[in-house]
């Protein structure tokens, strides 16, 4: 699905990602976790195409294609999904507009006719069910006046609209309630299939007792210091990332 | 016919700059009493109507160009202007009846079926239509469906002569011929536009719309309408304005009045799209219309609405005299600047009569090397008690090199008025582009969709099919602005 191969990427001179290594296939779940500014969002954030970001080192290869040579509109069209850590605000343009757009600039991109009005409408009204969308947040204006809960929940409602071969969660389960963390977790689950893969960055074990990862990797100053299967969450819970700075910082010096 | 005029508006890039080969009956250049003489004698006006425009003229001899708006152009020379062109009868009309198959393609390649126009629309033939090709008025369509139920609706050359009473009586009581440089002007060599009256009780069945068209070189536009709503009558008035792409700057200097009288309603909406000149800023339309309406008698409303994305210069305040009790006012206002255009434009609000309201949602977007300015005048008069406004004034930029001005000016002469304004300046956000492309949609969607998001309290105010055109023509006026 997707293969990074010592990613370096910097904004003005500060390199914030310091090598990367990573390979998701088809019908995984891998998990991302790592101290505050550890560069996880600048990770997803690099996939995605952000401009901001230089890439100085590496290759990306996302199903055959090299990921880093496409606009960041194919890599969605392609199949990558990011759902924000802050999703943003368009006033005035509703979520069902929004969407009617983004679903058919993708379908164009196949070479595939526009959908009907009523086909999608009948979309919409299935998938706002799957992550239990209030009907009313669907017609109303993209994330403006959401409550922090709702955009992220309305991320999850895109990406199942969207049908990405890849989604990026970042940090979806923050700033979620217990029951919005369940229903959003299950909704991930009921779109995984074996053709896509999901990967989740997250600061909290609670969310990978819904969504099951395969992988758990710990990124620190840039780097994935640690994989390991889904007890490395556990583990990092119950023990924080003391062991691995320090560990990581001999390292270094 | 409504959709013919649709069809030529939504169009890429200056697709409407064609030039229609017709002949012409023109004056000669330039302008003296002879001139307007002349345009007189063409249209077989009566004596009155010919002193109108002299005394308009001889006032206008000692009147300068004023200076005070935030633009800057080469002033036209008045001598160098042709001020009467009519196309020959006959054969426009055929030309303006006909689709061209080429027309049809680029509509199609807009993605706007005919079919879907037509469900947008409703019914067809909805919207009754007065075509002004240059100067002359040249085709006015559903006259007899509205004559059954009285309502006038035609040029203003045949109202001058069929309803002399009614023209008499209201031109000039909204924008006097002293009024200003370019309404004086217009009142003096004014060759035609449109005219209608709606009578006492009457809700007009139809949309009623005029359709501006500058095609000759060389000819400045002088159009001039007149619109009277009698007691307790409705109408709804769309305004809609082409013209050639050509490398020198034409003129265009309307007059547009308004009149209700008790519980009468007008909405007023404009799109207007003159070419605004090339890339470089070459040519494009001088754009210096005044628009006025008056609320004469109590709990009368004037309302309008306008999009505006053509013109070189444009320089225009549709203002509403608010001298009836509980009468309204409003300004819906999207403006449009991308290359060098200039758009100095927004309204006055005059409170005359007690409990008079008005509200002013003005939307400026700036691209590109343009210069996109505010300016609004709120007068409370003394006695207009209870008077009440607001007004919302929002600027967009886009790019770094254009800029964005407010000038809003506010006089209060009656201590019980309520006037509030609230003012923004923003970026067309890169989160918001980045959060598009991220969904699959590239910089040009994403950023028609970011505009018409921005205006849409403006745009929700258009009649619909003027509103799916206003969204197009904003998308395409802002083509390669950002990125
Ligand atoms: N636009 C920017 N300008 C300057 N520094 C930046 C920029 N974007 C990110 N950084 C820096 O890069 C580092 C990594 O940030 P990033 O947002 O990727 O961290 P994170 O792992 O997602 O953290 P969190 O867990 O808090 O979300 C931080 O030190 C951050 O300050
Ligand atoms: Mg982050």
């Amino acid at each position: 699905m997707i293969s990074i191969k010592n990613l370096h990427a910097s904004i003005g001179d500060k390199e914030i990602l310091r090598g990367i290594n990573l390979e998701v296939k088809a019908g995984e779940v891998h998990a991302i976790m790592g101290p505050n500014g550890s560069g996880k969002s600048t990770l997803s954030s690099v996939l995605a195409g952000r401009e901001d970001y230089n890439v100085t080192e590496g290759e990306v290869t996302f199903n055959g294609k090299n990921l880093l040579e496409l606009s960041p509109e194919d890599r969605a069209r392609e199949g990558l999904f990011l759902a924000f850590q802050y999703p943003v605000e368009i006033p005035g343009v509703s979520n069902v507009n929004f969407l009617r757009t983004a679903v058919n600039e993708i379908r164009k991109y196949h070479g595939q006719e526009e959908m009907p009005a009523k086909d999608f409408l009948a979309l919409v009204k299935e998938k706002s069910k799957l992550v239990e969308l209030d009907a009313k947040l669907a017609s109303r204006s993209v994330n403006e006046g959401f409550s922090g809960g709702e955009k992220k929940r309305n991320e999850i409602f895109q990406m199942a609209m969207l049908n990405p071969k890849l989604a990026i969660l970042d940090e979806t389960d923050s700033g979620l309630d217990i029951d919005a963390l369940r229903i959003v977790a299950t909704g991930v689950n009921k779109l995984k299939s074996k053709d896509n893969a999901t990967i989740v960055i997250t600061h909290y074990q609670r969310l990978l007792d819904y969504i099951v990862p395969d992988f758990v990797h710990i990124l620190y100053k840039g780097r994935i210091v640690k994989s390991g299967g889904k007890e490395l969450a556990l583990e990092m819970e119950a023990k924080g990332y003391d062991e691995i700075k320090a560990q990581f910082e001999r390292i270094e010096s | 016919m409504a959709n013919e005029i649709l069809e030529e508006h939504i169009q890429n890039e200056y697709k409407w700059g064609f030039t229609t080969n017709i002949d012409t009956d023109e004056a000669p250049k330039g302008l003296n009493e002879d001139i307007i003489r002349f345009i007189s004698a063409k249209k077989n006006e009566p004596e009155w109507m010919l002193e109108f425009r002299l005394k308009a003229f001889r006032n206008w001899q000692n009147m300068i160009e004023p200076t005070w708006a935030h633009v800057s152009y080469k002033k036209p020379d008045f001598q160098d202007i042709i001020y009467y062109s009519a196309p020959k009868p006959k054969k426009e009309l055929a030309s303006l009846d006909e689709v061209d198959p080429e027309l049809l393609k680029t509509f199609e390649k807009l993605g706007i079926s005919l079919e879907e126009q037509k469900r947008l629309s409703g019914v067809q033939s909805n919207i009754a239509v007065d075509i002004v090709f240059d100067s002359v008025s040249v085709k006015t369509t559903f006259k007899e469906t509205l004559a059954e139920k009285g309502i006038i609706f035609c040029s203003f050359s045949e109202a001058v002569q069929d309803h002399p009473e009614l023209v008499k009586k209201y031109m000039g009581m909204a924008v006097p011929p002293t009024d200003n440089f370019y309404a004086a002007l217009n009142s003096a060599v004014f060759t035609d536009g449109s005219f209608c009256y709606i009578p006492k009780g009457v809700r007009s069945p139809m949309e009623l719309s005029t359709y501006f068209r500058i095609n000759a070189s060389g000819t400045g536009q002088f159009e001039r309408t007149l619109i009277i709503a009698d007691e307790d009558s409705y109408v709804s008035y769309l305004e809609g304005c082409t013209a050639p792409q050509r490398d020198e700057n034409q003129l265009h200097a309307a007059v547009v009045e308004i009149i209700t009288h008790k519980n009468a309603e007008v909405k007023y909406s404009t799109v207007q799209n003159w070419y605004p000149g090339d890339k470089d800023g070459k040519g494009g339309i001088f754009n210096f219309v005044t628009k006025r309406g008056i609320c004469l008698e109590d709990n009368s409303k004037i309302s309008w609405t306008q999009v505006e994305t053509g013109s070189a210069v444009t320089w225009k305040y549709p203002s509403v005299i608010l001298k009836g009790n509980n009468s309204v006012g409003e300004f819906y206002s999207v403006a449009v600047t991308n290359n060098y255009q200039q758009a100095d434009t927004g309204t006055k609000m005059i409170h005359i009569g007690k409990n008079t309201r008005s509200t002013i949602i003005s939307k400026g977007i700036s691209a590109g090397f343009s210069n996109n300015s505010y300016r609004g005048l709120v007068q409370i008069k003394k006695g207009a008690s209870n008077a009440r406004n607001f007004s919302q004034c929002d600027s967009l930029l886009m790019g770094d090199k254009c800029g964005a001005h407010t000038f809003p000016y506010i006089e209060i002469k009656d201590k019980s008025a309520i006037v509030e304004h609230e003012a923004t300046t923003s970026k067309i956000g890169e989160d918001q582009l980045f959060y598009c492309k991220q969904r699959g949609i590239d910089n040009e969607k994403a950023i028609g969709l970011i505009v018409n998001g921005y205006c849409k309290e403006v745009l929700n105010k258009l009649p619909m099919e003027f509103a799916v055109e206003a969204q197009k023509l904003l998308a395409i006026s802002l083509e390669g602005s950002v990125g």
